[in-house]
């Protein structure tokens, strides 16, 4: 019976989309962004048209991205118990895995640096680098690597931040010098961009490796009120 | 009918598909893949549809670039809520009541 209700609420529904996408398909083409992106490309400081609409045209959208991402970090690693994020238990002791890790995590690093670099002139940037360096991260913690910056104190939460007040910064001093807000000074545009690239690789990677640190749930005890651990 | 449109009725299907799990599955992990499905789904529609219409766009990829490591923030953080969920109630859906820990629909 309910099986039955939600098929056809679906169905009804995927009409309404296939509708919806086939009428506005058919429509003739009205906006000319495409060549509006293509005309700015110049002044952009990249050769990456993707980059370009992320980090220049559109940057608003990545600093409230980035800014969203910090919420979702403190709000993962409020929800987790404490003593889990450096649980021991949690580390494999696999002699295969270590050996790997000391061919794969230069490497990864390397692919990371590289995606960062490529973001300017062919798919790739801040946010494909920050990903392949999580996914290192990731790689460490499973290894049983050492890796004390993600102990909730000081250091955690500057790495957090970073990309964000990066961004946040140059907006504003841009603004503070009479330009628009996140408006890059004239010819400074690649330098910054790559500046805040950069900062913004670091703290992705640390949102999502600090997520995925913060997933697992202990029966270590809860610290009271006002306790430190 | 090009490569592109076909992208954007796929994404509707696979939104569709999500939407079914969304209402219909009763375990969470479930519910929060099929949210997933649905993002993806949009995200098709969204590049497919502006890739038909005007070409290669860049404007609606950087915005699905957004929204994709935006979705990867929440799914992970829809994850620690959940595993937190589990560990306090010992209950993997939301319905009162139900401690099976199977949970199938």
């Amino acid at each position: 019976m309910r099986l039955a209700a939600v098929l056809v609420l679906c169905a009804v529904f995927a009409m309404a989309l296939v509708g919806t996408v086939w009428q506005i398909a058919g429509q003739p083409v009205g906006g000319t962004l495409p060549e509006t992106v293509a005309d700015a490309m110049a002044d952009s400081g990249v050769d990456h048209p993707v980059t370009a609409v992320l980090l220049n045209f559109r940057s608003y959208d990545t600093l409230l991205e980035i800014g969203v991402l910090v919420i979702a970090a403190i709000a993962g690693i409020s929800m987790a118990r404490l003593p889990s994020l450096e649980d021991p238990e949690l580390r494999t002791h696999d002699s295969l895995l270590h050996a790997l890790q000391r061919w794969f995590l230069p490497l990864m690093w390397l692919v990371a640096g590289y995606l960062l670099w490529a973001g300017a002139v062919q798919p790739g940037g801040a946010f494909q680098a920050g990903a392949v360096l999580a996914g290192t991260g990731v790689l460490m913690r499973l290894g049983g690597m050492p890796m004390n910056f993600l102990q909730p104190r000081l250091l955690l939460r500057v790495g957090l931040a970073l990309g964000f007040a990066v961004f946040l910064l140059v907006a504003v001093v841009s603004a503070a010098g009479g330009d628009a807000f996140l408006a890059y000074p004239e010819g400074m545009a690649k330098p910054l961009i790559l500046l805040i690239e950069i900062f913004l690789t670091l703290s992705i990677a640390m949102v999502l490796l600090s997520l995925f640190v913060a997933a697992p749930v202990n029966d270590a005890r809860e610290p009271a009120e006002g306790e430190s651990e | 009918m090009s490569v592109h449109l076909l992208y954007a009725f796929a994404g509707a299907g696979v939104f569709t598909i999500g939407l079914f799990g969304m209402v219909f599955m009763v375990h969470l992990l479930r519910k929060l893949l099929a949210f997933n499905l649905m993002g993806s789904g949009t995200f098709l529609v969204l590049v497919g549809l502006a890739q038909h219409r005007n070409g290669v766009d860049p404007v609606p990829q950087a915005l699905v670039l957004t929204g994709i490591v935006v979705a990867i923030a929440a799914t992970a953080l829809a994850l620690v809520l959940i595993r937190r969920y589990f560990h306090l109630t010992g209950q993997v859906t939301l319905e009162p009541g139900s401690r099976d820990d199977e949970g199938h629909s």
